[in-house]
């Protein structure tokens, strides 16, 4: 069981980040995760006083609230218009909605889990973490780091055209996926973010060659299929996942207007 | 009939359904210590220092007791009647552990937190031994599960543990392979089934009170009442007569909780501090250290004509029974009895087993009770067949299955007094539309919808040896109480049981208040298992009720000045034939409670020297997509007979249950060890029961036939429903795609590398 | 720490440890309805709703329930007795353990959604586990409470 000593609903970022450079005081997002654990934190740091459970758009870009539930994100119309729906579809399959009302989408990111649908989807969009002390991060920089004790205020996706699919492998409807493929393609290149290798998402970018209009299905396929590295777990061995790389990189690409041989 | 077969609503059902404090965690006593057991990371290993002191001083901590603190007799878990078949294996606490997970101490403190900080505490030195793991090697294996000299069978079912064997036999009837040597073909399979979890939504639990007369007062959440008094008298080494045992409402069973699981030791804590206890398991401990399905491995040889008739049938079976021998020698019989039996006039069959002790989780009894594992074996053999023979399968068992008066000589040589399987596979074809869709059809994207086929037996009751009793009484006012010593876990017996009393009373449900269960006030019941309850219990209240008749009219003939043989009892009066005279049944009951020499109650009790099958045929359609090995269940039938259904509500509401839950089995519920024992699929997050989403369509009819012995024609329904989908579903998947999946669950991953590995 | 909140319609104050989870605050507040039934946030029994929302209670930090509105089944009896009828109708409450849950859940699918199909209804209550029922009676059940509201030109639920 979780052991919590203090908790405080921090007033203010600087507070939170302050109180945040102890090792053993910890950030709580939706606690979903965290509850599981069974140590002890010492402070517990709560941001839902700090007015970052919004999406904001503007014509640039969504700027996203660390703790943004899920659910919010599932539903928001125009996140899911510019991502063709995959934002929906990448959160639709986790555990049920009582459980998204919960979970934000900045514990989902922060913790660069291997299983994380949001990692995924997030990696295939042209999105940058705002980091209270570390300012913005490209997305894919933020998920190579390490944890460490800065704290995550908000995500920026720009508004940058886009076509991207997004689909997934489960071994049941609302299980951890056994991979998940993300797949989108702006300014001339093509981006495949692999999730659940079991390892943390993954994402390949195309050679400029290796565009659906240019390249078949199997090609762009096999390509990510080579560069991905997938691994064992009790969901399924690193052969299928490999297998499903291919599969899903595939037709994700077709989604989005990919062609056959 | 105004309320047998009539699908009205359970008695509990609206108190369930606003969520009332009716479970044993919401009647507990506000002051029970808080019981939590430290559990073994190893899986064989001695124990050799445990250091308990700077735990005991944790503010909170009432008691902390070890296996130096508890009774030496060897006792069992298992829900059976006495006495037990299942081996004398286990103690409270035991310095000898085998399993990851067997209790190490119990912690007794008045809060949680208390508890867990000196759980934390406790230090404990262990020698690791080599453990045995595989079930395959465990039987003479060199080391020893159960070394220890006080380990005792009391039946003998072929149990040595100088052997790891937990039970053998063999049985056989005609010349097998004589006879296999003669047919046109032989089709074989080995299959490898796992210990399921039964993940009852609510886990095991029970709280301890002492009473008035310091006795000691068992809440628990159990389908045993009676068994669990005899368990935990046991165990303690406390006689009988200190023991009284209930139950609340129960969050499903499933045959979970026909073990002891937990009972024992809150009941230790409350002996021995004489403060009231309780015990909630977590889900993770519900998950590795209770009761599951037994792993089994089954042979299967069957052998044919090219015409399609079946003249064999040989089975093997190999049952992992873990740490312990909870159900081990019964489940395993039944892998083979309630297999073979399906498939009529064999000139021979044989059916042979080991159930071997191992250093893994202790299995128990699971809703099929080893006829599920056997029945994914010889049903999966049999489409097998089919395939080879190029046979329609439907074809080929309306050719070889058992009719109504047939003899079973595999089943105890019962006769099938009432079957309507060859009606129910009739009704399954119509509705699944089996001609048009068998085997397959491509759907032009990748994708192949398919069909498989299924059936299943199970028995009513435990021929012999099973007993329900029920006590009628009549009241103030002319209404009645039922008490049973039956354990209604959500299946509805409550509802079901009054119904019948309210049939032969001719009387409303509602003037019938049924009481269940509790060893000081419910007649003797074995308990809500082994597809019991309905048949058996069902029979004792149709008992009851009838004499209760016979007193009520004796009762109403005094009063009128008649003679009982010209008096009758319509439910409301009783009138004098001759003279048209009549008195009503409150003036009955009134008078009943004034100067009264005879008690208008009435107990009966009831057996049965057979056990008559339920039936049932499964048929599933699924579409795969052949890349990724994604199954999705289309549309899931299934027609069952279980006689006279007593509510046709429940019935189907039971079967789709049962259907869903074997659909788990069949497709995501794994289990898996790491290479030192431990259990990896120890949570709802990593083992994967159906959500709603993962079951598809599932449609149900029922194809009554009418078992003469039982109440109203009634047989059971429980558990011959979980049967059918994982063998339907291995047929299925054969037919899309020619892969025959013999080990569960059948993941998309076995289909997919299966199709890949086809391909190259 | 001291907290405040609206606990079905009536206001609570409580002074409640860092850790504790709202589920074991709700059964301490009478509340039994509340079940667990996972230690892993995947079963749905112990779904309350915070200000509205369906939630876990489980794995929800009772402090953060401070200054908000919190309702369990116990709070909404009437809606209970009329839609549980309709589950109960079927025979689908079974063991009644994950029913609170399934309820409550239900009724937020309700608010959010009145006119359901069944696969919105499939995928709303994904998250409510349930071992007995094979969830078809269920649906049925939803089914015809739906259709009972519309011939009566009724909205689902709509009260809170």
């Amino acid at each position: 069981m979780l052991t919590i000593k203090k908790y405080v609903k921090a007033a203010s970022l600087d507070e939170a980040y302050e109180l945040n450079q102890k090792r053993t005081n910890r950030v709580i997002g939706g606690m979903l995760w965290l509850k599981m654990s069974s140590g002890t934190v010492q402070t517990a740091i709560d941001l839902s006083g700090l007015g970052l459970d919004t999406i904001e758009e503007t014509d640039e870009e969504f700027s996203i609230g660390a703790m943004v539930p899920l659910r919010d994100l599932e539903l928001h119309a125009g996140l899911n218009a510019y991502t063709h729906g995959a934002m929906r579809e990448s959160l639709r399959h986790i555990v049920g909605v009582q459980f998204r009302n919960l979970a934000t989408v900045g514990g989902s990111l922060y913790g660069r889990f291997g299983f994380s649908d949001v990692l995924t989807c997030f990696l295939g969009l042209d999105a940058v973490v705002e980091l209270h002390h570390g300012g913005m991060v490209p997305i894919k920089e933020f998920a190579a780091q390490k944890p460490d004790r800065d704290i995550l205020v908000r995500i920026h996706v720009k508004k940058t055209p886009l076509r991207c699919a997004y689909l997934s492998q489960r071994n049941t409807k609302t299980d951890f996926p056994v991979l998940a493929c993300m797949v989108s393609e702006w300014d001339g290149t093509l981006r495949v973010s692999i999730g659940a290798r079991p390892q943390k998402a993954s994402l390949i970018e195309l050679p400029k060659d290796l565009m659906p209009e240019n390249a078949s299905l199997e090609e762009i396929a096999s390509y990510v299929q080579e560069h991905t590295v997938t691994g064992s777990n009790m969901r399924a061995s690193a052969a299928y996942r490999s297998r499903l790389a291919y599969v899903l990189t595939k037709r994700a690409c077709q989604q989005i207007g990919g062609m056959d041989k | 009939m105004q309320y047998v077969n009539q699908p009205v609503m359970k008695k509990d059902a609206m108190a369930l359904v606003t969520g009332q404090p009716v479970f044993m965690d919401d009647v507990a006593p506000a002051d029970c210590l808080i019981v939590k057991l430290l559990r073994s990371p190893h899986a064989n290993a001695i124990i050799e220092d445990i250091k308990i002191d700077a735990a005991m001083r944790v503010p909170g901590i009432e008691a902390i007791y070890t296996w130096k603190d508890v009774p030496q007799q060897r006792f069992t878990l298992a829900g059976q009647t006495f006495p037990e078949p299942s081996p004398y294996d286990r103690l409270i606490l035991d310095r000898h552990v085998r399993f990851v997970g067997d209790p190490v101490a119990i912690i007794a403190g008045s809060t949680e937190k208390a508890v867990d900080r000196a759980m934390k505490i406790i230090k404990v030195k262990y020698q690791v031994l080599e453990p045995v793991l595989d079930f395959h090697t465990a039987k003479d294996n060199a080391i020893l599960v159960h070394p220890e000299e006080n380990w005792k069978a009391l039946c003998p079912v072929g149990a040595d543990n100088k052997r790891n064997l937990c039970a053998t036999d063999f049985s056989e009837e005609g010349d097998l392979d004589q006879v296999l040597s003669e047919c046109d073909i032989v089709v074989e399979g080995t299959y490898h089934t796992k210990a399921n979890q039964q993940a009852m939504m609510e886990t095991f639990r029970t709280c301890c009170y002492l009473d008035t007369y310091g006795r000691l007062n068992i809440l628990s959440s159990t389908q045993i009442i009676f068994h669990v008094r005899r368990i935990v008298s046991n165990a303690l080494g406390i006689p009988k007569s200190k023991i009284r045992v209930s139950k609340p409402r129960i969050g499903g069973g499933f045959g979970a909780k026909q073990s002891a699981v937990c009972e024992i030791y809150p009941a230790f804590v409350t002996w021995m501090t004489k403060k009231p206890s309780k015990i909630i398991y977590t889900r993770e401990e519900s998950q590795i250290a209770s009761s599951p399905r037994h792993e089994m491995e089954v042979k299967v040889r069957i052998g044919a004509m090219n015409s399609g008739k079946i003249r064999a049938i040989d089975v093997y079976t190999l049952s992992n029974t873990g740490a312990y021998g909870e159900h081990g020698p019964t489940t395993v019989g039944l892998s083979g009895h309630k297999s073979i039996s399906l498939y009529r006039n064999l000139e021979a069959y044989r059916f042979a087993y080991d159930v071997v002790y191992t250093n893994e989780m202790s299995a128990g009894a699971y809703r099929g009770y080893g006829a599920t594992q056997g029945l994914f074996a010889v049903e999966t053999t049999v489409n097998k067949l089919a395939a080879r023979l190029n046979i329609d399968p439907v074809k080929l068992r309306e050719q070889n299955m058992v009719q109504e008066g047939d003899t079973m000589p595999s089943y105890y040589h019962e006769t099938a007094t009432s079957c309507a399987l060859d009606r129910c596979l009739a009704r399954a074809k119509e509705m699944i539309g089996w001609d048009e869709k068998f085997p397959c059809r491509d759907m032009g994207n990748g994708k192949v919808r398919s069909v498989g086929v299924a059936m299943s037996m199970q028995g009513s009751g435990i021929s012999g040896v099973d007993v329900g009793s029920a006590t009628i009484k009549l009241n103030d006012d002319g209404i009645y109480t039922l008490m049973i010593g039956a354990a209604d876990m959500g299946t509805g017996c409550d509802t079901t049981l009054a119904q019948v009393a309210a049939e032969c009373l001719d009387c409303c449900l509602d003037d019938i208040t049924v009481f269940s269960a509790d060893t000081d006030l419910s007649p003797y019941d074995s308990g809500s298992y082994a597809s019991s309850t309905a048949y058996i219990t069902g029979g004792a209240v149709v008992k009851a009720c009838g004499k209760l008749r016979e007193k009520i009219t004796q009762k109403g003939a005094e009063m009128l000045g008649c003679d009982a043989s010209d008096a009758e009892f319509s439910g409301k009066e009783v009138f004098c034939n001759s003279t048209g005279a009549s008195v009503s049944l409150t003036d009955i009951a009134t008078r009943s409670m004034v100067g009264n020499h005879e008690a208008l109650q009435v107990t009966e009790a009831n057996s049965s020297p057979t056990s008559p099958p339920p039936f049932m045929v499964g048929m599933v359609e699924v579409e795969i997509d052949k890349e990724t090995g994604a199954l999705d269940i289309i549309d899931y039938v299934g027609v069952v007979d279980c006689g006279t259904p007593l509510n046709p509500n429940l019935a189907r509401v039971q079967t789709e249950g049962g259907i869903a839950q074997g659909i788990g089995m069949a497709l995501s519920e794994d289990i898996q060890y790491t290479q030192k024992g431990q259990l990896m699929n120890n949570s709802l997050m990593q083992y994967k029961i159906p959500s709603r989403l993962d079951v598809g369509r599932i449609r149900v009819e029922l194809e009554s036939s009418y078992e003469s012995s039982g109440p109203f024609g009634a047989k059971s329904i429980g558990e011959v429903v979980i049967n059918t989908p994982s063998p339907a579903l291995a047929h299925a998947v054969a037919n899309a795609t020619g892969l025959w999946i013999d080990e569960l669950p059948i993941t998309a991953e076995k289909i997919a590398m299966g199709l890949l590995a086809h391909e190259d | 720490m001291m907290i405040k909140l609206n606990l079905n319609g009536k206001s609570v104050s409580a002074d409640v440890a860092e850790d504790s989870l709202l589920i074991d605050f709700l059964r301490e507040h009478g509340c039994y309805s509340v079940k667990r039934g996972c230690e892993t946030s995947n079963c749905g029994l112990c779904t309350v709703f915070l200000d509205g929302k369906p939630v876990l209670s489980c794995s929800l930090l009772t402090v953060r329930a401070d200054g908000k509105t919190v309702h369990t089944l116990e709070g909404l009896q009437k809606e209970a007795e009329e839609f549980g009828a309709f589950i109960a109708r079927q025979g689908a409450e079974q063991c009644g353990f994950c029913n609170p849950g399934m309820i409550m859940n239900a009724i937020a699918m309700f608010r959010e959604n009145p006119d359901p199909t069944d696969e919105e209804i499939l995928e709303y209550l994904a998250g409510n586990l349930c071992r007995c029922s094979g969830y078809e009676g269920q649906l049925r059940g939803i089914r015809a409470f739906l259709d009972y509201k519309k011939s009566k030109g009724e909205t689902a639920i709509c009260n809170m």
